[in-house]
């Protein structure tokens, strides 16, 4: 009985001893032969007769598992010893310290494609920098600490917070329903295939009239009040109005889509709108 | 000349222009970009511009930047690639002046991807900095390997672990490189 403890106890040494090793080879990406795996093997076999309780079987299972890792990384060692890029470390390192500044430059230009960029300033560029620069105000002013404003506390007629768009004449919602009747109108009289193009829609008299209209837009499309169709080759974008609101969400993933006005964008459409 | 060669012959111009006008902080076009400025058949208008580019010794090379070669890559893989234009066939050394590096600084750039390369493609920065010490001043010695890292040829890790970073897969030819230090 003494002597079958004492097995035990030998036998859990050696295995947490040869856990320990694999661990080793596994974390510092040492030479994974390193480790006799065969003759590891035998000591897991000739001590697994010894074990009755579950600890000790974890035990062994836990050195076996350790040890199918580093076959695996035995593996990998000699896959990659086998590819062209092997080459050993130390005779490489041997022979770059052995070469001389010159001697090495040598070698690296035969393997060495740099790659070629350039960097060059444009007409355009340099014509856009010099508009900015004329319409760039002083630094002195641009930087002049202005005091602030002394405002009196007060209450804000509603005319006043129309004004300031704080709220809308409208309620929004109806809002939306005019702007979706007009989009109908439009594409009856002017639409071609049941849609109008994007532009022709949204643009407005002022440039601050049409980012109204295409916020309103983008409200009519999320409702399912009308869908976007974009065309990226042609760079073409058409509004189609749909007969009743369409919901899709829940039914399908919803996308954003940014769309760019720009004041320069509302300008060009402007020149170019039929008259 | 034909609709479909004028085409061609504006596409060619477009590609040459965002493949050798650097426009972000690294050079080249990614392949999203190339697809929404060429069209879908980009990789045709490639070819066609590595073809021209053979006479001038330059070539379009395309990398993957975060996987590794793949054989058979997938258009969201191609989207992801970057595109360059690199030199086709081999500088002098004196003509390597004309880079704009020092003779130590590549002779420091061309041993540290070569010790990168024979361990793996990692190795731990002291590692590194001890090899080129041997060879260059003390002092020199962080300051390269910060300047290889600004420059994509090398990426660092938190455990202070080097990498061969994008550009020494766009520019250098690794098996070459080890080819030849062998051979010497």
């Amino acid at each position: 009985m003494e002597s079958r403890k004492g097995r035990q106890s030998l036998g859990r040494e050696k295995l947490s001893h040869i856990i320990e090793t694999c661990r080793a080879v596994e974390e510092r990406s040492l030479d994974p032969f390193l480790i006799d795996v065969k003759q590891d093997i035998e000591a897991v076999k000739e001590y697994f007769p010894n074990w009755t309780i579950a600890e000790d079987l974890c035990l062994d299972a836990a050195t076996i598992h350790h040890l199918a890792s580093v076959i695996k990384l035995q593996g990998e060692w000699v896959k990659h010893r086998s590819t062209s890029l092997y080459t050993d470390p130390f005779l490489l390192e041997e022979k770059l310290r052995s070469f001389s500044k010159e001697e090495t430059v040598d070698t690296f230009v035969k393997a060495w494609h740099p790659i070629i960029e350039l960097e060059q300033i444009s007409l355009h560029s340099l014509a856009e920098a010099m508009g900015y620069w004329i319409n760039l105000v002083p630094i002195d002013e641009r930087w002049k600490e202005e005091p602030p404003d002394k405002v009196e506390a007060g209450l804000a007629s509603r005319e006043e917070l129309l004004k300031e768009q704080i709220i809308l004449d409208k309620a929004f919602s109806e809002e939306l329903e005019n702007s979706w009747h007009e989009l109908q109108e439009r594409v009856q009289e002017k639409g071609e295939n049941g849609r109008i193009p994007y532009w022709h829609f949204i643009s407005g008299k002022t440039y601050d009239e049409t980012v109204q209209r295409a916020f309103l837009t983008s409200f009519l499309v999320t409702y399912g009040y009308a869908t976007l169709e974009i065309y990226p080759l042609e760079e073409e974008i058409f509004l189609r109005p749909n007969d009743k609101p369409e919901l899709k969400i829940g039914k399908k993933q919803l996308v954003s889509i940014p769309i760019s006005v720009s004041a320069q964008e509302w300008k060009k459409q402007k020149e170019e709108e039929p008259h | 000349m034909s609709r479909r060669k004028a085409v061609y012959a504006s596409k060619l111009k477009r590609a040459t222009h965002l493949l050798f006008y650097k426009r972000h902080t690294k050079p080249g076009a990614k392949g999203w970009e190339l697809r929404k400025t060429l069209g879908a058949d980009y990789s045709k208008t490639l070819k066609l511009l590595d073809d021209h580019l053979k006479a001038l010794d330059l070539q379009v090379k395309m990398i993957f930047e975060e996987e590794k070669n793949v054989e058979k890559p997938t258009p969201e893989q191609l989207d992801r690639a970057r595109y360059f234009i690199t030199l086709r066939g081999q500088i002098t050394p004196k003509e390597a002046k004309m880079v704009g590096w020092r003779i130590d600084d590549l002779a420091g750039l061309a041993i540290t991807i070569s010790y990168i390369i024979s361990k793996r493609g990692k190795a731990p920065r002291k590692e590194v900095e001890d090899m080129l010490r041997d060879k260059l001043p003390g002092w020199k010695v962080g300051i390269n390997i910060e300047r290889y890292i600004r420059h994509g040829y090398l990426t660092q890790d938190e455990n202070e672990q080097l990498y061969l970073d994008w550009r020494t897969r766009a520019e250098v030819d690794q098996k070459a490189l080890v080819d030849l230090v062998l051979a010497k």
